[in-house]
This record gives structure tokens, sequence and C-alpha cells, in this order.
């Protein structure tokens, strides 16, 4: 939408902007004030006083860096996954028609379009049915399957913006298939599966709804988040750990939106 | 220039030369392979799952035993249809619409102003202002209104410093939405919801809005169009596929969350806590798998009438 | 003389579209040949089946003497320029210029000092650190030319190179194309639209319509000759004569072309003998373009244009004159009356 220059936005316009972005933000911010606080039994506002020392505790906490190792290695394995099979598809749907190519887009978007806790307890019933035992690969299976399509809009994205011709440019000159996605197709796709990556790793980072059907007895840092938010037992501890998180998750989606912001706005489109 | 040069090369090269060469004079060879393994994940692990879950919908359980009977009966969806599991969905589909309408109301304005009004680098801000928000931890989101909604929390503070405490008493006391306090209380559940997915609302209609002509406006306030009639004439009928295009999401993810209202909320259902409580606690999984058709179907009929609105574009 | 391209009895179909519809075709060695036609006539999926981004349906094509068939493009000695020029976005002009050397396992040294060669017979010296976005959409068609030529290629492939440039460049690749080709004396293919730019740059040249070849000949031939009236309507300003208007003025009944040069003014106050054919017409409008002026009118329901030249005439539309032509200007065509 194109407007004149100059032309103001009307005051009641502009307040109820301002008042909705700050709902947005605001709570965000007041957790980085909790962090600090020196009560322990409550949320009291304002906080009676304020400390450091939660930052120390957490940093001791053996239970906490379990979960944001684990984390760790799901988001890696389960983004490694859908980079692959994310990057394929959209190669395949953007070269070429073929029958049922529309419905490719739909089967990728459903994961993450019907209710994830479907997607859940779909994965724990197949897993018990088959007789699969809980364990680090289950949960990457869930969270691969909702991150190929984040990879997928991505990479898709780029390739129908990269031209045609630059393929055909380079057989042409003598480069057999290998070598064409090596020099030609790999530099030009490169930003797009980066950003990719890292909104499918910020994705599995966070998840919880289908990681609570897929763990069994582990806990990755959302779930042991969630047993705080149920069962409080440090609170200042939790906390800290959330705003961790926020910092964790906003770098890849700072990254992710300077990768790609060349005029393709599809870093949200996943989610 | 060298006119001996072969004119066709047939030398046969490495292996990676022999196996390009054996993709290229099959092309559909390359385009299976390429799709094999995606489809193979989705269509196995993900659809696979799915329907094996949607069939045990037409098992039953033996109530003394608390094991699975497998045999086709429609006695599940009987028991779906009674008066406490009516009550869930109703409950669910209710807030699902309040979540979604009130987030039109709040996020419009937002997605007006960027679409509109937002030029260079305040676009960029304000994009990022609304991505951020979208992506960040769902959880922490949560909590921080756990946080906010506390009895000891920051709005009871503002109240007593406002000396609104009696109008926070007034709404906490309104039958229905109201409670003991605003963390135990539909009205806070909404909150929470409203929070976690207005953003998913902002985005498809600010995408739908970058795409009306500024000049279209213009053109009608040049006919004679007060704001008003420009915005009820013009405006939101052409952001309309981007507000149901974002209603997808707030409405199938309001739907299908079972975290929201377990931690912010009254000890009632939603469509969520039943599936999830019934799989785990209750092991009746025949029940779960029903009560996930309730979604799925009412998903399904959403998406038919957005398609048919012509939402899809806008997504 | 050898064929450099061959094509035997060559179709392509895209399910039941024929792009190309049994083409018998040879290009000589050394040949600029020009492939013309309106959009979708089938003169691209031709040259991509030479370059092998194609491969044909049916019918058989031979590059030098050798069965083209089945062979991908990478494996064949021809390269080509594309209409969009894809260069790689990514890579220098250097590394563009000399990426065909690079994927042959040509070593660094070798293929920087060749693809300095090369722009420098593009006249492009001094800007090899440059990327792609940063240069000029001429510039950018001297590196993908240069880009192809660096590898020697036994047939350049040419796809509307000169599309994107504005009039006035692209005059000048046009003489400057057609000096490089016969300094290389490479086999150059050139698919275009422009029939201008057709006539006055290809040794022959090949009009294609609806995947079929109508013509294929000299430019004289095909300006001058044209054998279907499609070539007539397409190629030139020719007028198209209906068999009923060429037997009215002493022709055979036959489709018929006559060149606007050929039409004169009769002045005489007696009409012409019979070598001479004529007709009443209306000027229907007057253009001066300098040293001549073009007249359009309408004789019947048959359209005539004459140029004559400037100042021999003084006509207004809606005045009723006499055209007249020599019989022999008539060129009679082969399509049915």
């Amino acid at each position: 939408m194109r407007s004149e220059r100059g032309s103001r936005p009307p005051r009641a316009l502009t307040i109820a902007a301002v008042a909705g972005l700050l709902f947005l933000h605001v709570p965000l911010l007041l957790i980085f004030v909790y962090a600090f606080t020196t009560e322990e039994k409550s949320y009291q506002f304002p906080p009676p006083g304020f400390t450091t020392k939660w930052f120390a505790v957490v940093w001791e906490r053996q239970d906490i860096w379990d979960a944001i190792w684990l984390s760790v290695k799901v988001a890696s394995v389960a983004t490694l996954i859908a980079l692959v099979l994310g990057t394929c598809a959209a190669a395949a749907v953007s070269r070429a028609r073929f029958f049922g190519r529309d419905y490719i887009s739909l089967l990728f978007i459903l994961p993450i379009a019907l209710p994830g806790i479907i997607t859940g307890i779909s994965l724990r019933s197949a897993f018990n049915i088959v007789g699969l035992d809980f364990s680090f690969w289950t949960i990457v299976l869930g969270h691969a399957t909702f991150c190929i399509v984040v990879v997928y809009n991505n990479a898709l994205a780029r390739f129908r913006r990269t031209s045609g011709s630059l393929i055909e440019a380079s057989m042409d000159l003598g480069a057999d298939g290998f070598q064409t996605f090596r020099y030609v197709v790999l530099p030009n796709i490169a930003s797009a599966l980066l950003a990719g990556g890292m909104l499918a790793f910020a994705l599995s980072f966070d998840e919880v709804i289908v990681t609570t059907f897929t763990a069994g007895q582990q806990s990755t840092l959302p779930i042991w988040m969630l047993t705080e938010l149920i069962r409080p037992r440090q609170r200042p501890v939790t906390n800290v750990v959330a705003i961790f998180i926020v910092a964790v998750t906003f770098i890849p989606i700072l990254v992710a939106y300077y990768l790609t912001r060349e005029g393709e706005h599809t870093a949200g489109a996943g989610k | 220039m060298s006119a001996g040069a072969a004119s066709i090369t047939l030398e046969r090269g490495g292996l990676a030369r022999r196996t390009s060469d054996a993709l290229f004079r099959r092309p559909a060879l390359l385009l299976t392979l390429l799709l094999v393994p995606p489809l193979l994940w989705l269509g196995i692990v993900y659809l696979g799952s799915l329907f094996a879950l949607l069939a045990q919908s037409f098992f039953s359980i033996d109530e003394f035993s608390g094991l699975i009977n497998y045999e086709f009966t429609l006695s599940t969806y009987r028991e779906l249809f009674r008066l406490a599991n009516l009550d869930v969905i109703i409950r669910s589909l209710v807030m699902a619409t309040a979540v979604t309408l009130a987030s039109v109301v709040v996020g419009f304005p937002i997605a007006y102003f960027a679409a509109r009004y937002a030029r260079g680098k305040w676009k960029a801000l304000f994009y990022l202002a609304i991505m951020l928000p979208l992506w960040s931890s769902y959880l922490v989101k949560v909590y921080s209104w756990k946080l906010i909604l506390a009895k000891e929390g920051i709005i009871t503070w503002i109240a007593q410093k406002l000396h609104l405490v009696w109008l926070l008493d007034a709404v906490l006391a309104i039958p229905v939405i109201g409670g003991p306090s605003l963390s135990i209380s539909y009205l806070g559940t909404f909150l929470v919801f409203l929070y976690v997915w207005l953003p998913f609302m902002i985005l498809p209609t600010q995408a739908a809005l970058e795409r009306v002509p500024g000049n279209l406006i213009e053109a009608s306030a040049d006919l004679g169009a007060h704001p008003g009639q420009t915005f009820r004439t013009v405006i939101f009928p052409l952001a309309l596929p981007g507000i149901i295009a974002g209603s997808i999401f707030t409405f199938s993810l309001t739907l299908g969350d079972y975290i929201i209202p377990q931690i912010v909320g009254t000890s009632s259902y939603f469509l969520g806590q039943a599936v999830y409580t019934l799989q785990g606690t209750a092991g009746n999984i025949p029940l779960a798998a029903a009560f996930t058709v309730v979604p799925i179907v009412i998903m399904g009929l959403y998406l038919w009438i957005a398609k048919r609105m012509g939402a899809f574009d806008a997504l | 003389m050898t064929t450099a391209v061959r094509f035997q009895r060559v179709s392509r179909h895209f399910g039941t579209v024929r792009a190309v519809d049994d083409v018998t075709l040879d290009i000589a060695e050394g040949e600029f040949f020009a492939m013309l036609g309106p959009s979708g006539s089938g003169k691209t999926t031709c040259l991509r089946l030479i370059a092998g981004f194609e491969q044909p349906t049916s019918g058989h094509i031979e590059i030098f003497g050798e069965t083209a068939e089945g062979v991908p493009p990478y494996r064949r000695n021809v390269n080509t320029v594309f209409q969009d020029y894809a260069l790689f976005p990514h890579m220098n002009v250097l590394d563009n210029v000399g990426y065909g050397l690079m994927v042959r396992g040509v070593s660094k040294a070798q293929r920087d000092k060749r693809s300095l060669e090369a722009l420098a017979l593009v006249e492009l010296a001094g800007f090899e650190a440059r990327r792609p976005g940063q240069l000029s959409g001429g510039q950018r068609q001297r590196v993908a030319l240069a880009r192809a030529l660096v590898n020697e290629p036994k047939v350049l492939l040419l796809d509307e190179p000169l599309g994107a440039l504005d009039l006035k460049l692209r005059e000048q690749m046009q003489v400057e194309l057609k000096t490089l080709q016969r300094n290389l004396g490479i086999t150059f293919v050139f698919v275009t639209h422009d029939q201008g730019e057709a006539l006055s740059m290809a040794d022959r040249v090949a009009i294609f319509n609806e995947g079929k070849i109508v013509q294929v000949g000299v430019p004289e031939d095909i300006y001058e000759r044209p054998r279907r009236r499609f070539v007539a309507d397409f190629v030139g300003s020719s007028n198209v004569l209906t068999p009923d208007f060429s037997a009215r003025t002493g022709g055979p009944h036959k489709w018929a072309s006559l060149r606007p040069e050929k039409i004169d003014i009769w002045r005489e106050e007696t009409l012409p003998d019979a070598t001479v054919r004529h007709c009443e017409a209306k000027v229907i409008s007057v253009h001066y373009q300098g040293a001549v002026t073009r007249i359009a009118t309408q004789a019947g329901g048959q359209l005539l244009s004459a140029t004559i030249p400037s100042g021999s005439a003084k006509v207004s539309p809606g005045d009723i004159v006499t055209l007249a032509w020599p019989a022999g200007a008539l060129h009679v065509m082969e399509d049915e009356a």
C-alpha cells in the first residue's frame, strides 16, 4: 500500500497501534525485571529488592545444563534432517511439474497447521504400536517433522527467485549435475538454507507441545520449564532460565531476518 | 580457434559424471530421488501416525480391564457426544472464537499502521517488532503472564496505585469470565491466548493490506467517502482474506492448546486438555482419538470456507 | 562444406503442444544462421535442442556428424548466450568467464589468462573484478559472450541476445557480433523475433511458424521472394495481394506479394500498357519519411501501400489515385488460392 508522502496517521490509529505493540512487548520485558528479584516465594511486584545471585545459582544447576544440552542436541539433529529433506522437496517442487505437486505443500504444512497436540498424540500412539522406546531419537523424529516446512518454505522461495537459466548456463558451460550443484545452486541458496536452518533450530529449541508426548523421561529445556510452571520450586531460577531462552531464540531469528530480508519475508510463514 | 576439437565429448569420465549422465537421461529418476525421502518421512512418520490414531477412534475401551477392544465400533463417538464432553467442545469453540475476534480488533491497527504509514527503517523495525514476539519462546510468553496475572503481580499493583482496585474486583465479580483472581479465570486464559497468538493475526493481515493500492484509498476519498466509509467499503473487504488467513492460525492454535489453560485458568477442561488427560492418566486412547477428530473436522471446514473466500493467497 | 548442425525430421512435443514439428534443417560450418519467427513459433525450442536442454520427441540431430540425442549439454562443445544472460550473481566477471574452464579442470593461472583474453576480445578489459550486478545491460551481454567464447565452442547459440538492449546499443552490437563471427569463424545460430536484425546479420535465415520452418534462404530471397503469405506478412512491409485482386489486375489467381517501393502513382493521361499493371485506389493516409513518402491506400477490399520519392506527387487522404507497378514486380506465392 502506498500513501502520499507526508500523510499522517490519525491519532486514534497511532494510539491503537502503539498500545498493541506495548501489549506484545511489555510482558517479555517484565521477565527481565523478575530475573533480578530477591523474592523467592511469590510473583510480587514491584520486587522487594534486586540481586544477581540467581544467575550464579542457575550456573551451578546440573539439571538445567543437562536440559540445555539435550535441547541443543535435539535441535541440531532435527535441523540437519529438516535441511536435507526440506531442500530436496523444495528443489523437486520448484524444478518440475508433476502429478500431485500442489498437494505436497499442503502435506508439509499439515504438521504445523493442525494443532500440535494432534501431531504429538499421533506420534506417541504410533511409537506405542510399533513398540519404539522413548529416547533421544523419538524426540528428534517429532521435531524434524514440523521443522521440514520451515526449511522448505525458505528454500522454495529462494529457488523460485533464482533464475532457472543459471543451472542451464552451468550445464551449458560443461559442468555436470554435481558440479552445477556445488558451484551454482549451493552458493545461491546458501543464505536461504542458513536462515531456514536457524528458524528450524529456534522452533525445535522452543518446542514443548509435541515434545511432551515424544520425550519419555528425558527433559529438554522447555519440558524442564513446563514442569517448573506447573509446580514451581525455585521461581527466580525459572525467571533466569526464561530470559536465557528468550536470548537464545532471538539471535537466530535476527540473523535469519537479515539473511532473507531482500524482499522475501517468508521467515515467519513457517511457524 | 581450434577447429580440431571434438564437437561432442563422450569419454566416460568419473563416477560423478556417469551418475550425472544417468540422471540427465532420466529426469524422472532425479525427481523421484529428490521427492522420495521427504515424502517417505512425512507420509510414513506423520500421516501414518495420524491415520493410525484416527483409526483407533473406531475402537473402544473395555471399562473393566481398561484394555483396548480392537473391534470396529461407533460407541466411542457416542461417548464423545455425551453432555460433559460436548461442554468441553463448546467451551473450546467459544474461546477460540473470542480469541480470534479479539486478535482482529487488537491486531488490525498494528497491521494497518505498519502497512500504510511505516516507511523505510521504521518498516523494518515494525516487522521485527511483530516477528520477535511471534518467534520468542511460547513457554516464556505464557510464563510472563503468570507473573502479570498473579494476585501479587503487576496488575494488582497498578490497580492499587491508580486507586482502581474496585474496578478490578468488579471485573473479577462478573459471572463466568471472572474468578477469585485473574490467573484463575476464563478472562486470564483469554488474555494469554490473545497475547500468544496475536502475531499470527497481524502478519497475514499486514500482508493483505500491503497489497491494497494507496491510490484506491485516495480514489475513495476523492469520490467523497469519509474515512469511515472508505474503511468499511474499501479497506476492510480487501484486508478480509488476510484476516481470514490469520484466523486460521488463531482459531486452530487456540483449539488445540492444552498448556495455557493448564497454567492460567480454571479447572474446567478445554479440548486439548481433555485429549491430553484421556491419553495420559486415563489411558483411553480411543476416546482421545475421537476427541482429536473434532478439531480436525472443524479446521477442515474452516479451511474449506477460507479457501472459498480466497484466504490462501494471503498466507 | 561441413554441416555443423543437422536436423532430420525433428519434433519436440510438450503434451499436445507441438513446439517443434517435423523440422529438417542443415546449418553449415562457419555460417551465421538466424532463426526468425514470432514468439511460440518453435525457434527457441530448436536452439534448446541444439544446446541439449531439450531432447527431441522424434527425429535425429547431428552436431558435426555426431549423434546428439541423449547427450547432456555439458558433453556438447556448444555454448549459449542466454536471453537474460544468466550470469552467476555470486561470482565476479573473471570467474564467470572462467567457469567453463574451471569445471573442465584448467589450472587457475591458465584460465585467468584465457578469460582476460576473452574479455579483451569483447572490449571489457578492466572489468574482471566487478560483479554482474554492477554492470550495465550491454556489459552483461558482453560478459555472457566472453563466457561462451572462452570455451572455443564449435557452435555458438544466441537466444535473443540483443532483446534487452536499447536501440542504439543494439545496432552497435549487431555490427560487433557480425565482425566477431567473421573473425572467429565459429558457427553462430541466432534466435530473434526482430526481422531487421535477422536480415542484416545472418548469412541465411529460417522463418518459423507454429513449430515448422516456413522458408529457409538468404536474406534477399526471404525479403524479395517470400514463398508464403506468412513470410511476406512477418518479414516485411510487403503488400500481400489476395488471389482475386491479383487476377483482377491481370496477374494469376494466386496469393502474391508486391513490394511498396515497386508501386508508383500513375500521372500520365493515358493508361499504362500491358507490361504495367494498375488499379484505382483511395488514399487513406500519407506518411512523410524523409527521402520517401509512404502512402497507404485502399483498392476495393485490398490494402496497398506504396513508397514514392518525397515530392514526386502531391496526394492527400481521400484522393483517388491510379497505382501502377511493373508486371515483373509481382511475386507469386505457394499458398493455396
